[in-house]
């Protein structure tokens, strides 16, 4: 019985008129948790209640605290007939059990109803009195904080980063269980919500058990997900990193510079790989019992490719794991004897070779080297590799072909003898995905995966299981006892500690003082760029440069990863969103036919869309790509294929040549004509965007006079003829390295030497590629956009700024489309939508479109929904101006902000001057609100009003004093407030029904409902530029559903999921300022799941959003935090000076 | 393909001022979108005639979500559906509540019910101010009238706690929401001439001086401020005296036509048509405590005074000239004691006069 939750219920207001006859509301509440209920009395004839309850006493278990929502009710009293339900708050008490998160609950909640939306608001306090639990044994993880920051949060120090942490929850839906026949839509609704947010409660509980066992005590990077099968149940996964977090005082600012240095930690060096080695292959995934199989996949990708382009993705291997054929699952074990031979090198600089070993030995304890972070501390990430992803095509249904009954990675969904074995279907489906991720990372040299995600597209019985990452060396410094962790603390590696773990540690000492020599020896700006596989025994043909910055190590002249920039990454010009877009129709088909064509597809829309990546990063004359994010959506008809990045010049790699366009039949006059203003056209928007992104890389650092060199036709014959017999080669040895095609062709640049990327225009897909190109419409001026944490090259932010959804679906009219056809109208859409948001934000220029996130998804045949969210953050034009001359007069633009910047980030705009003003006060919570709300009535009014007065933090109060400036001298001051709880008290009238008419108006208890609003920012940032994040309140994560059978009424659809996402976002902000936030950070929409049926007048649409609330105070005093926090928070280091 | 959803919703609500006076206007969103692009919104920007559609769209939408707490402005500032900075509720409100002074010009004083209401599409049709607007600007007329007619305190601090209205703003809703519970007459053609600010001059001269709140007593009686005093009504029979008294009314305009000799043109006029004059004045008086006759008091004042003085070619300083020394002269007078009651009236007279006696 260790907790106890209190709550108490202070007031409602703007109800909605539940008596028709009167008018009126005779409202309770019922109180529940768990199986526990408590009532209010019923508070007669009333839209602003004041029910002013006891503290309703709840005695629980932490375990039950953790899964269950607290489930408040407002209900209208009927005496005659049942009850009304008015509607619900859900109040999720994890942030309550942390003692470092928020410490009460309180504020006005909006009343929700999923058929009507908010019904008003309602007034509650939330306490939780916890006992120390030291149970060994014990089921709850209550204090595990958790973080939805794919970075380490701003007022934390990490201390160790152990690793991966993942869970999944299984359930039926309540949507297709039998009962849903015959109850009414609310109660389905309600259902579901409920027991999402159970689920949530649960898996969160057990996230947090596994890192209390792994020794840490927060999740970071926390990724929740719901897969909503049908059927087939409803599946809530997560992942996060799990990590040991030391609170910084507040004043005390971590010295970022110095930080790796300051930070030792005695046991946090590598065991010795020497004790390892063989435990390595004890772990090997018992996946092999297939015999390998040579992929079965088509060669003929390779014929109709582009000869002259190199292949980034291998198409003859569908990286999807095919269930419906059996041959096409593939041994995981050569790849993995393949990547650890490559990655032990044997020519390799020694100390690299050492660091490599003990890094890996480190990682390699745990069963998943994987992390969902995409921004690390300095000196976390050593080299990047490259992008690893896999996608696998699953059946959700129940199957009953004998065939693949035998095939392991199926189950038989029949809920009424399995369903107890379903979710170790799911982990076995994850298990896989992952094994096959980390085997990926293996090839490119890798012991690591950074930047981690999964994701699932759903469409009936099929299912795309999609994870990507970067594979990723990392410094073994922050991850200690890897050998002490039981690995993912999956039960099924849960193995004994490796016996040469202990005895090893007398070598750490020296291994770590290696290393360190090694880092100082390599400008840690560089180092992560440089190739962490090995240059004579790469896994693949790789052009490879000495590294422009440091000249020592090699670096790929092309770098794609999915995490953000780092930190100390040095960045010529600013970067810009980059997005390939592809469409491709696929036939009706159902089952096992179905998933086949699907996979039998996938390994072509990856490597077209890689393509179009890599051509339009040429175009922009950028060389890396970060923040990558793949998504592929499948619908019954078609499949849809999104790939986002933010791209960028980095100093470090070698500069990207042009883009060349080659006829295969150059005797026609007029076709040649016609190449060479294609030609023309390409180079000048090559050179517009060099000027657009202020790319002018330095020249003294060329190293390889062939990258400028012009080409000319023998350089394009060469390249066209040579890359064939290459391409094979490599082709032939991605098949023997490793499955993964997509993410070592990244690097396969078989050209040659020669840095021209060459279309050939007689191809169909070169002349769609070249189209999609030039058909990119350029960014407004004034614009920038990105899709990662901020943008390289703009450091000035001002403090405005506009988090923003939208939504659209396309209903196309032609059935019979071809490709091509859908291609340019996916284009256009996504084109579209962006113009749009630069239209609409105009306001807001010189701005920055950040964490541009995209969601494509296709609800129903012929319709395709796309969903934006992201942040418009508008900067200083001035400064950024003298800012880039500044720096580009020393030779490059470096990324991380310098401190003269940082200091003029006070910039003000909209909310900004209220924000200030509360801000002031940043300990005054909304708990204090309703307080002062009560004693309004009771207090003379005379001293309301001086209180009001003094206090103008809200907006309620600046209307009225704004409404007061002039007043009737002959009103005498002491009647004022009198006549303002008049006023607001009367104000009923005007609610829903302008006619109606009470005097019993005068005899309701006039309360000023006045409650300040706090205003409270969402970004989907980690961080509020010109702030500082002073306190964590916990994980804001919250599933709706919304319907509706009066679509026409409520203004069609669009006017259906406007109000909808309003309210979402009303109810997001609201249950941040009841726990005494003022923003909500790492916002995120996971899900808007959106369905219609116009001809019943129905809709309905699920949304899941998450985030972490935060209390950020502005850094008005910059003297006082030294920029070097500020720099953290805006994730550019002060690194930069050493460079 | 056709977009079948198109929605854009931001965490601060921030909108567009030209949209929203559109939306006021009552333009529809095709019409607003030509507007919109004859004014050159789409300069400067790379887009299209569709991207202005889709803002314009999302724009409206917001408003009509946003109307139904814009119908009692305090709950825009404590409601949690949209977060809207203070400056921009303000605006909101006041643009909402704003109005076209043609538009009220054609409902002053009419009774605020769903007849009126009816013929609004007449209305529009005259004014020229859509239907939609017009519907609007009477729905805040009715609004405003049904939450203050009962309030106690005053009229223009009631509309001014309640709406979160301007000092401006509030005044003229309250002379809106007094001549309509009073039901002057303003359509006649003879008050054509008058514009909606004259009223509301007038309105304002009588809610602080002839009403129960003009004696600063609050707590008494509701409604005080909509409705004329009764008792101070009833005194006004007494001024008859003035006209009915031959000897007073002779010793009245001997005392004026005194005062008036040799600094006016008009003094000519004025002695011929003093005694008409004063009848006519007095005789509003009287008959002002028959609710229809109060309905008259604008066009009695324009028939009986206006009109004659107009005829005779007063300039505004003759006017004031003679009011004035009216007013005062009959303070002299050795009979005559209802000096209170004079005075009371006479002072919104002479105002209302003033400001109504131009072209």
């Amino acid at each position: 019985m260790p907790g106890k939750l209190k709550a108490k219920i202070v007031a409602g207001r703007h109800l909605p008129v539940m008596d028709r006859a009167s008018d009126l509301t005779d409202a309770f509440v019922e109180v529940k948790f768990g199986n526990t209920t408590f009532k209010t009395d019923v508070f007669p004839k009333s839209l602003n209640p004041q029910w002013n309850s006891e503290w309703f006493k709840f005695e629980v278990d932490d375990e039950d605290l953790q899964d269950e929502p607290l489930q408040i009710t407002v209900l209208d009293h009927d005496t005659y007939s049942a009850n009304d339900a008015i509607g619900k708050v859900y109040i999720d008490i994890d942030p309550l059990l942390s003692c470092e998160a928020a410490t009460v609950i309180s504020g006005w909640l909006p009343i929700y109803d999923t058929i009507h939306g908010i019904r008003g608001e309602i007034n509650v306090l939330v306490k939780v009195d916890l006992f120390n639990d030291l149970n060994r044994f014990r089921q709850s993880s209550c204090g595990v904080k958790f973080f939805c920051t794919t970075s380490i949060p701003r007022c934390y120090r990490v201390a160790l980063v152990h690793g991966f942490v993942e869970e999944l929850v299984v359930n039926e839906d309540p949507e297709y269980q039998w009962i849903d026949r015959i109850r009414t839509p609310r109660a389905s609704n309600e259902a579901r919500q409920r027991l999402i947010s159970l689920m949530s409660g649960e898996l969160q509980r057990k996230i947090g058990l596994k890192v209390l066992e792994m020794g840490g005590n927060a999740v970071v990077g926390y990724l929740q997900c719901f897969d909503l099968e049908g059927e087939s149940g409803l599946v809530v996964r997560a992942i996060g990193t799990a990590c040991t977090l030391d609170k910084l005082s507040p004043g005390t600012a971590p010295n970022t510079t110095t930080h790796t240095n300051t930070h030792t930690l005695p046991n946090t060096a590598p065991t010795s790989n020497a004790c390892n080695s063989p435990s390595k292959d004890s772990k090997e995934p018992v996946f092999s019992e297939d015999p390998p199989h040579s992929l079965s996949g088509p060669p003929t990708p390779l014929r109709t490719l582009p000869s002259s382009s190199p292949p980034p993705f291998s198409p003859s291997k569908p990286c999807s794991r095919q269930s419906s054929s059996s041959d096409t699952d593939l041994s995981l074990t050569p790849r993995i004897g393949m990547g650890s031979g490559g990655s032990v090198g044997k020519e390799a600089g020694p100390l690299k070779t050492l660091l490599r070993q003990h890094t890996q030995s480190a990682l390699e304890q745990r069963e998943f080297p994987i992390f969902t972070l995409t921004c690390f501390p300095p000196g976390f990430l050593v080299h990047v590799g490259g992008v690893v992803s896999t996608r696998s095509v699953k059946l959700l249904d129940r199957i009953h072909n004998p065939v693949l009954g035998n095939t392991r990675s199926y189950k038989l969904l029949d809920w009424n003898s399995v369903a107890a074995d379903e979710p170790e279907t799911r982990d076995a489906w994850w298990e896989e995905i992952r094994q096959e991720i980390k085997s990926h990372a293996k090839a490119l040299g890798c012991h690591a995966v950074v930047g981690y995600s999964e994701s699932t597209s759903i469409c009936e019985e099929v299912c795309i299981l999609s994870a990507s990452g970067t594979a990723a060396m990392l410094n073994p410094r922050f991850m200690r006892e890897g050998c002490l962790d039981t690995g993912g603390s999956d039960h099924r590696l849960s193995r004994q500690p490796h016996p040469g773990m202990v005895g090893s540690e007398r070598g750490e000492g020296e291994v770590s003082s290696t290393w360190l020599g090694f880092e100082d020896a390599s400008p840690p700006s560089c180092g992560f760029v440089h190739i962490p596989y090995d240059e004579f025994n790469m896994p693949f043909p790789a052009q490879l440069t000495y590294c422009y910055h440091c000249r020592r190590q090699k670096v790929p002249d092309v770098l794609f990863t999915t995490i953000d920039l780092p930190a100390e990454a040095e960045v010529t010009g600013k970067g810009c969103l980059i997005q390939a877009r592809l469409c491709r129709t696929k036939k009706k088909a159902q089952g096992e036919v179905n998933a086949t064509s699907i996979s039998n597809l996938l390994p072509f829309m990856e490597y077209e869309l890689h393509t179009q990546l890599m051509n339009k990063l040429k175009l922009r004359s950028m060389n890396a790509l970060f923040g990558l994010r793949i998504q592929i959506s499948v619908g019954e008809n078609m499949l849809l294929g999104l790939a986002s990045a933010t791209g960028v010049y980095l100093s470090a790699l070698p500069a990207p040549g042009g883009i060349q366009i080659a006829g295969k039949t150059p005797s026609d006059l007029s076709y040649d004509q016609h190449i060479s203003t294609m030609q023309k056209r390409i180079d000048d928007t090559i050179a517009k965007n060099k000027e657009l992104y202020n790319i002018h890389p330095p020249k003294l650092f060329t190293l390889d006079p062939e990258a400028f060199t012009g080409l000319n036709t023998e350089c394009i014959e060469e390249v066209v003829g040579s890359p064939i017999p290459d391409r094979q080669r490599s082709s032939r040895l991605f098949r023997s390295t490793s499955e993964s095609s997509d993410e070592l062709s990244e690097l396969d640049l078989s050209h040659g030497k020669k840095d021209a990327f060459v279309l050939e225009i007689d191809d169909t897909d070169a002349v769609e590629d070249i189209q999609s190109l030039l058909t990119d419409a350029p960014i407004p001026a004034g614009f920038y956009s990105c899709n990662t944490e901020v943008m390289p090259g703009i450091h000035n932010w001002t403090s405005g700024l506009q988090m923003f959804t939208s939504v659209r679906v396309y209903r196309l009219s032609n059935a019979n489309l071809t490709n091509q056809g859908l291609n340019k109208i996916f284009t256009d859409l996504c084109e579209n939508l962006l113009k749009s948001l630069y239209f609409k934000l105009r306001s807001m220029i010189p701005c920055c479109l950040c964490h541009l996130n995209f969601t494509v998804a296709v609800p129903e045949e012929e319709l395709i929904q796309v969903a934006v969210t992201a942040v418009a953050m508008s900067f200083d034009k001035e400064t950024q101006q003298a800012a880039d001359k500044a720096l580009t007069r020393e030779g490059f633009v470096c990324f991380p902000g310098s401190g003269e910047n940082e200091e003029q980030l006070q910039f003000s705009m909209e909310l900004c001057g209220e924000s200030t003003i509360s801000n002031n006060q940043p300990t005054a919570k909304p708990s204090g609100v309703p307080e002062s709300a009560m004693v309004h009535s009771s207090r003379a009014p005379s001293v309301d009003y001086g209180s009001f007065a003094d206090r103008c933090s809200t907006w309620l109060e600046l209307l009225r004093l704004k409404a007061h400036t002039i007043r009737r001298g002959s009103v005498k001051t002491s009647r004022r407030t009198q006549l303002l709880a008049h006023s607001v008290s009367s104000s009923e009238r005007c609610s829903p029904l302008p006619e109606g008419r009470s005097r019993s108006l005068r005899s309701t208890r006039s309360l000023p409902c006045g409650a300040p609003v706090t205003v409270v920012k969402m970004t989907p940032l980690s961080f509020l530029p010109g702030t500082r994040i002073v306190k964590y309140l916990g994980i804001i994560n919250m599933f709706f559903i919304r319907e509706t059978t009066s679509l026409r009424e409520e203004g069609g659809v669009s006017g259906f999921l406007h109000s909808f996402i309003a309210e979402v976002f009303a109810m997001v902000r609201a249950h941040v300022a009841a726990l005494g936030g003022n923003a909500l950070v790492s916002y995120s929409m996971k899900e808007c799941v959106f369905m219609e049926n116009p001809n019943k007048n129905q809709a309905q649409c699920l949304i899941n959003v998450s985030g972490d609330a935060v209390i950020f105070i502005r850094e008005s005093d910059q003297e006082a935090i030294p920029p070097l926090l500020t720099s953290r928070q805006t994730s550019s280091t002060g690194a930069d000076g050493t460079t | 393909m056709s977009v079948e959803l198109d929605v854009f919703v931001v965490n601060t609500t921030i909108m567009d001022e030209e949209v929203y006076q559109l939306w006021l206007d009552g333009y529809t969103v095709n019409d607003a979108v030509k507007v919109r692009m004859e004014g050159g919104v789409l300069e400067g920007c790379e887009a299209s005639a569709e991207v202005l559609h889709s803002d314009t769209m999302d724009q409206y939408r917001t408003f009509q979500m946003c109307e139904r707490l814009l119908h009692s402005p305090v709950k825009l500032a404590n409601q949690l559906l949209f977060q809207i900075p203070p400056h921009r509720q303000v605006m909101l409100i006041e643009r909402y509540y704003a109005f076209d002074s043609v538009f009220v010009r054609e409902v002053l004083g009419k009774k605020l019910s769903k007849g009126t209401k009816k013929d609004l599409d007449d209305v529009s049709a005259k004014t020229g101010v859509t239907l939609k607007s017009c519907r609007r600007q009477f729905d805040n007329f009715k609004r405003v009238f049904k939450v203050v007619e009962e309030l106690k305190g005053p009229l223009v601090e009631n509309i001014r706690q309640h709406f979160l209205l301007s000092d401006k703003l509030a005044r003229d809703y309250a002379a809106i929401v007094f001549f309509a519970n009073n039901r002057f007459e303003t359509g006649k053609k003879k008050l054509h001439y008058l514009t909606f600010q004259d009223f509301a001059f007038c309105a304002g001269q009588l809610i602080s001086n002839w009403t129960v709140g003009a004696l600063g007593d609050y707590n008494m009686v509701e409604d005080m401020d909509v409705d004329l005093e009764k008792e101070f009504l009833q005194d006004l029979k007494e001024l008859k005296i003035l006209i009915t008294d031959r000897d007073l009314l002779d010793q009245h305009k001997s005392l004026v036509c005194t005062a008036l000799r040799g600094k006016t043109k008009a003094f000519n006029e004025m002695e011929a048509n003093f005694k008409n004059l004063s009848r006519g004045l007095v005789n509003i008086a009287a008959k002002l405590t028959n609710t229809k006759e109060v309905r008259d008091f604008f066009i009695d004042l324009v028939e009986k005074f206006i009109e004659p003085c107009r005829s005779d070619k007063w300039t505004a300083g003759d006017m004031r000239l003679y009011l004035t020394h009216y007013t005062n002269s009959a303070h002299v007078l050795d009979t005559f004691k209802h000096q209170v009651v004079w005075d009371r009236y006479m002072g919104v007279i002479k105002s209302c006069i003033l400001k109504m006696y131009h072209d």
